[in-house]
């Protein structure tokens, strides 16, 4: 086989082997000079481990890797560097207390009489970032600057370091809507410029606007590579998870029954002492689906900290079944019958170092069947554990193994299982399914409107507002901590809700008409 | 070979378990690392390892003297090590096991001597003013920390020395018995800890000290208010998220690790010296407990192995130095590398987990 000259990367029959596992199976793949290219599979798939090979991290056990047309044996990272291949991420590698320019040239500073060139080194971070329309500013701390703009460092970084080949790997997964465009923008200058990027994802949304052409993995086996044009999101949904996926969630229009959270007027500071709820206002009701629409800083983690009595209130009331709820406690709130999904799992949802049973009774750890006077019933918590490992579809060997050996997918379902369990009147749901794969975040969709069919209250806030059209009765849109409006879901369309979302008065929007106000 | 879900989950599960085992694995390892990096310092000046780690051994398990000795040696050991390990366990690190000592130790010697009881009412007694005093001690920085958010190492190594001075200015003052000697009078009999036998100070301590050790894997294991403990020092977020009071715990967890490291003191008064002296430093009984803490794993069984661990060695010491002309001063190399090990164990983690990389172990796939 000869190689062939447009490509800027091949990689041919790579074969990586984990004990009792393939993680990748004769996978081949190509990236041609100047394109976006994405690597669609689900979590676990194998696209990880795939570019991991490229760059260095992992040698793969077979197959052959050219970079530019000529055979590359990357043994590690830096033959990688070397050849043009910068990979950004998911999580960032930066530090906080530096400035942008001191990150972007950290272990390649220029010098001048042996001291770091601060200027020199400001100067071709503007000269970068100028060419690729990285807009950055040098002298700012990273610690003071937004996820998106943290992105970019990191772009700025690999592309300092010389990278013609650029590995994404997530780029969206942090980002608002708003900071994905700009990310789209971004990656098409990169591409002008004559850059090639690999783009990993399990966003099909994604691939369609953005990607040129698609490579699917799946179960560590290559499945096609095609013109992202001559697919529909459907088909590539289907090719990814390898059965039908119904991307539509199906439900019945709602039954709402009696008012079960009235929340009026609510005002909290957040963690700097800001204000960041400014008279919030709405209800919820039995048997609907409220969904919270919003850019990511506008008040909703507050919000639902202020409802999980973890976060005092400023001014306001919150009724919840008809009674009012002076200062919200805890764990009065879990026994009053509010469930709470945590917008960050390892943070909030669960103790990683604890067993799923140990993680499946907090919060009811100390109530019948799970406490025995001042002892843990530890036969019965076992068993609760296994009925709801079953129930819920958690994917384990057993309920004794330790949260953080799960996958990010089957935590979230450990965590719904737990929540769901306690027959919540009311189930506050916050990013249910940020980074999953589609098995589980249609599992948890399903989930979601069999309860809202249980006759359940649910407020669910999503940045996600495909998820919040999907699954929402009635959408509210929150914008600098107040409800601007709420719509039905049949009103409420992505473009008048983005503009909502944006600051827009209800009455600019056209056709905006108050409801449940 | 084929690639399904559950593979993946049980070889991670796997993985981490196997990750777990290094806990049993590391102190062990750091034990005898410390021993062979000892057996090394002694063929430098010339002695023989041999012999010493015979002297090491029979001082303690030689003879019955000897092995009481060695208790005697532990039971402080195996309370401020519980001190420790329990603060760890819910995310506080208590430094103030010598103050905690001292405060309980002059409780419970006050007591033992300004009245007359019964024994089965005049031990109790003198126990619980043991335990309160410093329970209350450790309780005091546990509030602070609770209430102000003032960190506990602070606070716990500044009430070391008031504890010192305070326990200091009683004996030599108010408390102090007519005569020469800088102490408390002495204790009535009926507040003693009995010895086994007349003639050996081994005593009735170290029911005082396993039973803790119980009483504390119980409590923190097999209770509600262990798994809160655990829940809070592992993730003080989820544990708030789950309607567990961080702050009552705080409060409440560092007065039971105070009033285990008084026991220490307790059984100082109550069972070796039936009285108080005035203290002119710090004995280090809360500082090596730490020391024990960390070799111990943080487990009360770890615990009360790494006290006994230690009671042989810091016996041993003294023999090396007279029957071998070992420097005791080398035990302290040994106990010091053993702690650097265990406390390394990040290093031996990492390596383990690059040899089962190379040999194509699991990497996070995701």
């Amino acid at each position: 086989m000869t190689a062939n000259n447009d490509l800027a990367v091949e990689m041919k029959n790579i074969t990586k082997r984990f004990p009792g596992v393939l993680a990748n199976d004769k996978v081949d793949f190509e990236l041609k000079k100047g394109e976006i290219h994405a690597l669609l599979g689900e979590n676990g798939a194998g696209k990880t481990t795939l570019m991991n090979c490229l760059y260095g991290f992992l040698e793969a056990d077979e197959g052959e890797i050219f970079i530019n047309g000529k055979k590359v044996n990357v043994t590690d990272p830096n033959v990688a560097i070397d050849h043009g291949i910068g990979m950004v991420h998911q999580h960032f590698m930066l530090v906080p207390p530096f400035t942008v320019t001191e990150n972007i040239v950290l272990g390649m500073e220029p010098t001048k009489n042996n001291m770091i060139d601060y200027k020199a080194a400001r100067k071709e971070v503007e000269k970068i970032s100028k060419k690729y329309g990285l807009h950055v500013d040098p002298d700012a701390k990273v610690a003071d600057i937004t996820v998106g703009m943290q992105q970019r460092v990191e772009i700025l970084k690999a592309l300092y370091r010389g990278a013609d080949i650029l590995i994404l790997d997530e780029p969206t997964a942090v980002l608002t809507p708003q900071e994905v465009e700009e990310l789209v923008k971004i990656m098409e200058s990169l591409t002008d410029e004559g850059k090639s990027i690999i783009f990993i994802t399990h966003k099909l949304k994604e691939v369609k606007s953005i990607a040129d052409r698609v490579t699917v993995i799946r179960s560590g086996k290559w499945i096609d590579t095609i013109d992202t044009n001559s697919a529909t999101t459907n088909e590539l949904a289907n090719m990814m998870v390898g059965r039908e996926v119904i991307l539509e969630v199906n439900k019945e229009k709602a039954k709402p029954g009696e008012v079960v959270l009235e929340v009026e007027d609510l005002y909290a500071k957040d963690n700097r002492g800001i204000m960041a709820l400014n008279g919030a206002s709405f209800t919820v009701k039995r048997g609907e689906i409220l969904g919270i629409a919003g850019v990511d800083g506008n008040g909703q983690t507050e919000l639902t900290e202020v409802l999980s009595g973890l976060r005092k209130k400023e001014s306001g009331t919150i009724r919840f079944k008809g009674r009012e709820i002076k200062s919200p406690q805890t764990k009065r709130l879990f026994e009053e019958g509010i469930s709470h999904v945590p917008e960050d799992r390892q943070k909030r949802g669960l103790v990683m170092d604890f067993t799923l049973a140990e993680n499946l009774i907090l919060g009811r750890h100390d109530r019948k069947p799970y406490a025995k006077g001042l002892n843990l019933n530890n036969k019965k918590i076992k068993e609760e554990a296994r009925r709801l490992i079953k129930e819920f579809d958690v994917r384990t060997p057993s309920e004794n193994v330790e949260a953080k050996s799960l996958s990010g997918g089957n935590q979230q379902k450990l965590i719904i299982a737990r929540e769901f369990d306690r027959e919540p009147d009311l189930l506050i749901a916050s990013q249910p399914t940020r980074g999953i794969d589609v098995g589980a975040i249609e599992y948890i969709h399903n989930k979601l409107i069999e309860q809202r069919d249980n006759n359940k209250a649910i407020l669910l806030l999503s940045l996600e507002l495909d998820e919040i059209l999907a699954l929402s009765d009635r959408v509210a849109v929150i914008y600098e901590g107040e409800i601007v409006d709420i719509l039905d879901v049949e009103e409420a369309t992505e473009e008048k809700l983005g503009l909502m979302m944006a600051g827009a008065e209800s009455e600019e929007v056209e056709g905006g008409d108050e409801v449940g106000r | 070979m084929k690639l399904v879900d559950k593979d993946i989950s049980e070889q991670r599960a796997q993985y981490f378990k196997s990750m777990n085992y290094m806990d049993y694995l590391v102190p062990i390892m750091s034990v005898l690392a410390g021993l062979i990096v000892g057996a090394i310092f002694m063929l430098i000046i010339g002695a023989d390892p041999i012999e010493a780690y015979k002297v090491l051994w029979n001082s303690s398990f030689g003879s019955m003297r000897g092995f009481g000795e060695m208790v005697v040696n532990a039971i402080p050991l195996i309370f401020t090590g519980l001190a420790v390990a329990f603060g760890f366990r819910i995310g506080l690190f208590n430094i103030g096991g010598d103050g905690q000592f001292l405060v309980s130790y002059i409780a419970a010697a006050y007591i033992g001597y300004i009245i007359q009881l019964p024994m089965y009412i005049h031990l109790p007694f003198a126990l619980l003013a043991g335990i309160l005093a410093a329970g209350i001690w450790g309780g005091f920085a546990g509030y602070l920390k609770a209430t102000l958010g003032v960190h506990e190492v602070i606070t716990t190594i500044m009430m070391n020395y008031i504890a010192l001075y305070l326990v200091g200015y009683l004996a030599n003052g108010p408390l102090k018995a007519d005569g020469p000697l800088p102490a408390t009078p002495k204790i009535y009999e009926t507040a003693r800890l009995p010895r086994f036998v007349p003639t050996m100070r081994i005593h009735y301590g170290i029911f005082l000290a396993l039973g803790a050790a119980v009483l504390i894997y119980w409590l923190l294991f097999k209770t509600t208010f262990g798994y809160e403990i655990r829940a809070t020092g592992q993730n003080a977020d989820a544990a708030e998220f789950g309607g567990i009071n961080v702050a009552r715990n705080m409060m409440l967890a560092m007065f039971i690790s105070g009033a285990l490291a008084g026991l220490a003191g307790t059984s100082q008064a109550l069972g070796m010296e039936y009285r108080a002296y005035q203290p002119f430093g710090f004995i280090g009984y809360g500082f090596t407990g730490i020391a024990v803490a960390l070799v111990g794993k943080s487990h009360p069984l770890g615990v009360v192995l790494a006290a006994l661990l230690f009671g042989v060695l810091n016996r041993g010491a003294m023999m090396m130095q007279s029957m071998v002309g070992v420097p005791k001063e080398v035990v302290e190399i040994i106990q010091a590398i053993i702690i650097i090990f265990v406390a390394s164990e990040y290093i031996f983690k990492y390596l383990y987990r690059k040899w089962q990389e190379r040999k194509g172990g699991l990497v996070n796939a995701d």
